[in-house]
């Protein structure tokens, strides 16, 4: 029943519930179609037996109720699992077995979901194409030699290549959305405060959110349900009134306001971006919304506001991997030589070098400069949108300013490598939802992605223009299995 | 006030050649606050406890932990600020000081720089010149760091991560103290409000209170600051006061020898008895603080402070204005009263058992004198005290109605010793009553001096002294309960 990976979640769980598939079953799927995928390197860490063990458990004594009943998912590596390895794609964390569950990851257990296992991203959740990860490159299940994006790299590819149904990763500066416009699938950034941030490997405390990824808006509602809430243990989660996204989701968006901010027409973007961004628009009208013209005037300012802010947190964040209490140690003379030995050995380049930047940004005499400054233009980023949404309910914009590229294209080319996030990282340094669904192919048929923003805890407004706008582009990857070949 | 200050008795000054100088405090003293939690887990932070039993997983800073601010160690630290009569900020902040260290598993300690939760306030000192007001400049919450030990293990550093975020308040004095004695006085009174108000035991052997020690000279009447160093984390008054006093004197000799003085960081040696540099200005770390992301701004309403302001027991100051208004006790038996909440509370028993209108004087000079001396041998605290405030009231009525003499009631402290004993029975088990019939003593004074006939003669043709003779006779003949100012009335009638 090898077409049991291609199911929707929403198709799986209907499935499971009519008792057409059992949990065990399922999770065979994608056991055997994993087993079979090696090449494109998605995960880290596998939690298949178990996974297989958990879902017979399920069927033995199958809860219907729950809202992912028996479902197996593999989850962004960056997810701390009790007593699963967890690596954040780091030599530094590479023997790492938590003890302890992330709230986002829990919520899922305690719905029905079965972990099959950790998927690989970049290092600490730093980079735009899953190349800085320990683990090594993933590929990209569009192309052979393609990257699937970052930093959940290995989440977009195992969701574009079926090997789990639904999954989740988080985004920082555009993390969940970029790579799941690389591959043809969807990704939503959760307002900041709506997931927990507890037991989620920290990069930049103040711009992390976990949120869905899937392969439709449909399953993205219906995760983000689960995963959304308010918890104590993390002092930044927000206690609002959360939606019953998936019961609420709705294409009639009749009479929305969509604004088209234009600075986000940046110097030298690719015309089929441009054209997409043209066709998301007269999609956006057919779908019965009322487009409206709108300035986000600090945009530009967003991706250097964005390199300070988040070295500088990720700097401090990353101080705790020091070789003394768990993971990597390497010997050394005397304590200062140890730490120098284990960091060294157990950060990658592109790790180090934002600890660099993040620790100089914060250091006396700079700090006015670089950070302090960060903050205001943060502050005045925030604003534009605020003033933004007097005028409109949600924003619409392109995911990423180019399709997905070579392995290796741009990895020595960090400036070129941080371009990628220029349409995503706005969202997260205001704190907004936002969503990217596949919207088209480039001359190469590589997937390209819109992204809609929207208010501050305004998901469902978010996912309601993204159903609708959904079924009238009918996007639909092509996934030939090169793989396996 | 110059004049004033040179009559000061706790003063301190350097004369080197025709130069005096004056030595200029600032005390940043870090006070661990009463919490059964730390500062943002919930770990327990119980002392003594067998290491590392005491750890969560956001004290060991493990991936993906989160702090969440105990609101417990927020109110303390209010109430502190209430009790340093400082202003309390509606908004501070959280910030991350970072440096690496082994007993520092965040790699940094979150703590609040730029906006501390109190403001300015102050403290009197009761020196023996007079009343003193030393500035606080503000106080604020952290993180304490575990502790690394060097000494069990021959070439490796053990860490002891039980202390790891157990909650502290750093409070900053203003550079307003000037001698050893005024240091001194200034711990004592801190650590006094903390107890009073229940937010710090000021516990120095177990590192509940510490300080960082700000020292420099200046030519007296210079009202420019000189360069000054710091102390590094000093835990006893004794070794502060030494450690300023080696400073100083130090600092002094480089101005005279025509040195500048470096402004740097300095270790105090307790056993050698001096300060060593630890690092200079230049080498001093650059902690990059910044606002902690992972803790919002922490804010608090006037109603919250109103509310916590009417939970403020009342505090040494105006309880010592009481003692002297109500119980009519000198100023200086006040100060000493009220030292120590548990001091004032023990004198307020005894004054509530024996009455107010009992001998108030006789009550203070028993607690200082007799029992002090007591808790000192035994080296308890008053809240220990073998004699019941009950009790000790007794016995001081038992001296005012005069049933006993004052040298019987010394006697019979002691047997109260053991176990906490009413004086009264003790009086009437042992006879100790005191015998006041003066006809029972004047028969017994009419046969000493009938059995010392030649001494009785001596005296009436003038040797004066043999009066303390048959004083003494008399005394030993009651076996020591005769009322001493009748045997003095009698004798001098029938001599």
């Amino acid at each position: 029943m090898s077409e049991i990976t291609s199911l929707t979640l929403y198709e799986l769980i209907k499935n499971i519930k009519e008792k057409k598939i059992s949990s065990n079953e399922a999770t065979k799927s994608f056991v055997d179609r994993a087993e079979k995928s090696k090449k494109i390197n998605v995960y880290v860490t596998e939690n298949f037996e178990n996974c297989l063990k958990l879902s017979k458990e399920f069927d033995d004594k199958p809860n219907f109720d729950l809202k992912l009943p028996g479902i197996p998912i593999a989850v962004k590596d960056l997810f701390c699992t009790n007593e699963v390895r967890t690596t954040a794609g780091s030599n530094i964390l590479n023997n790492f077995v938590p003890t302890y569950e992330s709230t986002v990851t829990q919520n899922i257990w305690n719905e029905g979901g079965i972990l099959l296992g950790k998927l690989n991203c970049d290092e600490f959740a730093m980079g735009s194409s899953n190349e800085t990860s320990f683990f090594g490159n993933v590929q990209n299940p569009i192309a052979e030699d393609l990257v699937p994006g970052g930093s959940s790299g290995g989440s977009s590819a195992a969701l574009a290549a079926n090997l789990t149904p639904v999954t989740i990763g988080t985004d920082t500066g555009g993390s969940i959305r970029q790579p799941a416009s690389f591959t043809g699938t969807v990704g939503l950034k959760p307002t900041y405060g709506s997931c927990s941030r507890y037991g989620i490997v920290a990069f930049a405390s103040s711009l992390d959110q976990a949120g869905p990824m899937s392969k439709d808006v449909k399953d993205s509602s219906i995760l983000l349900e689960v995963i959304s809430s308010f918890d104590k243990k993390d002092s930044t989660s927000i206690d609002f009134q959360r939606n019953n996204y998936s019961s609420e989701l709705t294409r009639n968006i009749k009479g929305l306001k969509i604004g088209i901010p234009k600075e986000y027409r940046v110097d030298g973007m690719p015309d089929e971006i441009e054209k997409l961004w043209k066709k998301g628009i007269e999609y956006a009208k057919d779908c019965g919304a009322e487009i409206i013209d709108i300035s986000l005037p600090h945009t530009s300012y967003a991706l250097p506001t964005y390199y300070i802010v988040a070295p500088a947190e990720a700097s401090s964040n990353l101080a705790r991997y020091d070789g003394v209490k768990y993971g990597l140690r390497s010997s050394g003379k005397n304590l200062i030589d140890m730490y120098e030995k284990t960091r060294s050995e157990g950060f990658g380049e592109e790790v180090k070098r934002r600890v660099m930047i993040g620790t100089y940004v914060l250091s006396s005499g700079y700090y006015d400069a670089y950070y302090l400054k960060a903050q205001k233009v943060r502050q005045l980023i925030k604003q534009d949108f605020d003033q933004a949404y007097n005028k409109v309910d949600a924003i619409l914009t392109p995911s990423t300013p180019s399709s997905a590229f070579k392995i290796g294209e741009k990895s020595n080319d960090p400036v070129s490598m941080y371009l990628n996030d220029i349409f995503t990282v706005p969202v997260n340094l205001a704190g907004l939802p936002g969503i990217s669904i596949p919207a088209g192919v480039d001359k190469n048929n590589y997937p390209l992605g819109l992204q809609i923003i929207g208010k501050p805890f305004d998901e469902q407004t978010v996912l309601n223009i993204a159903y609708s706008m959904e079924e009238k582009i009918n996007y639909k990857n092509n996934i030939t299995d090169w793989w396996m070949k | 006030m110059d004049e004033i200050m040179s009559k000061n008795n706790s003063e301190y000054l350097i004369e080197r050649n025709d130069n005096v100088y004056e030595v200029v405090i600032g005390l940043e003293v870090h006070a661990q606050v009463t919490s059964n939690s730390k500062l943002f887990s919930s770990s327990s932070t119980k002392f003594g406890a067998e290491p590392n039993t005491q750890v969560s997983l956001v004290d060991a800073a493990f991936p993906g932990m989160l702090p969440v601010i105990n609101e417990f160690c927020v109110k303390q630290a209010i109430k502190t600020g209430i009790g340093l009569k400082a202003k309390i900020n509606n908004k501070s902040v959280f910030d991350r000081k970072n440096y690496f260290y082994a007993d520092l598993p965040q790699g940094y300690q979150i703590s609040q720089y730029k906006y501390p939760i109190v403001g300015e306030g102050n403290v009197i000192l009761d020196m023996p010149e007079g009343q003193k007001q030393i500035g606080i400049e503000r106080l604020h919450l952290e993180q304490d760091a575990g502790k690394s030990i060097h000494d069990i293990d021959p070439s490796n550093t053990l860490v002891d991560l039980n202390r790891s975020g157990v909650a502290l308040m750093e409070i900053v004095s203003k550079p307003d103290l000037r001698s050893p004695d005024e240091v001194n006085a200034y711990i004592k009174k801190l650590r006094s409000i903390m107890r009073y108000l229940g937010t710090c035991d000021g516990n120095m052997q177990e590192g509940s209170l510490r300080a960082d020690v700000n020292v420099s000279v200046r030519i007296k009447g210079s009202t420019d600051l000189g360069t000054r160093c710091e102390i590094k984390n000093v835990n006893s008054i004794k070794f502060m006061q030494m450690a300023i006093i080696y400073e100083a004197n130090r600092q002094v000799d480089l101005i005279e020898e025509g040195q500048e003085i470096d402004q740097e960081t300095r270790l105090f040696d307790t056993k050698k008895n001096e300060t060593r540099s630890m690092r200079s200005k230049e080498d001093a770390h650059d902690y990059r603080y910044f606002p902690d992301p992972d803790l919002l701004p922490l804010e608090v309403t006037d109603e919250f402070i109103v509310k916590l302001k009417s939970e403020i027991p009342e505090l040494p100051d105006d309880k010592k204005k009481r003692f002297i208004d109500e119980f009519k006790v000198s100023p200086y038996d006040a100060t000493i009263l009220v030292s120590d909440i548990d001091t004032a509370k023990y004198f307020e028993e005894v004054v509530a058992k024996m009455g107010k209108n009992s001998d108030m004087k006789l009550a203070v000079n028993w607690i200082t004198g007799e029992l002090f001396a007591v808790l000192n041998d035994k080296n308890i605290e008053i809240a220990q005290s073998p004699i019941s405030a009950k009790n000790l009231a007794k016995l001081i009525n038992l001296i005012k109605n005069g049933t006993i003499s004052g040298k019987i009631a010394k006697t019979i402290f002691e047997l109260m010793l053991d176990g906490d004993i009413d004086p009264q029975i003790i009086v009437e088990e042992k006879g100790l009553k005191q015998e006041s019939d003066p006809k029972a003593l004047e028969a017994l004074i009419d046969k000493i001096i009938n059995d010392n006939r030649e001494k009785a003669i001596e005296y009436k043709q003038g040797k004066e002294k043999l009066f303390g003779f048959f004083v003494g006779q008399a005394m030993k003949a009651s076996g020591g309960k005769a009322n001493p100012q009748l045997i003095n009335e009698i004798l001098k009638k029938k001599l």
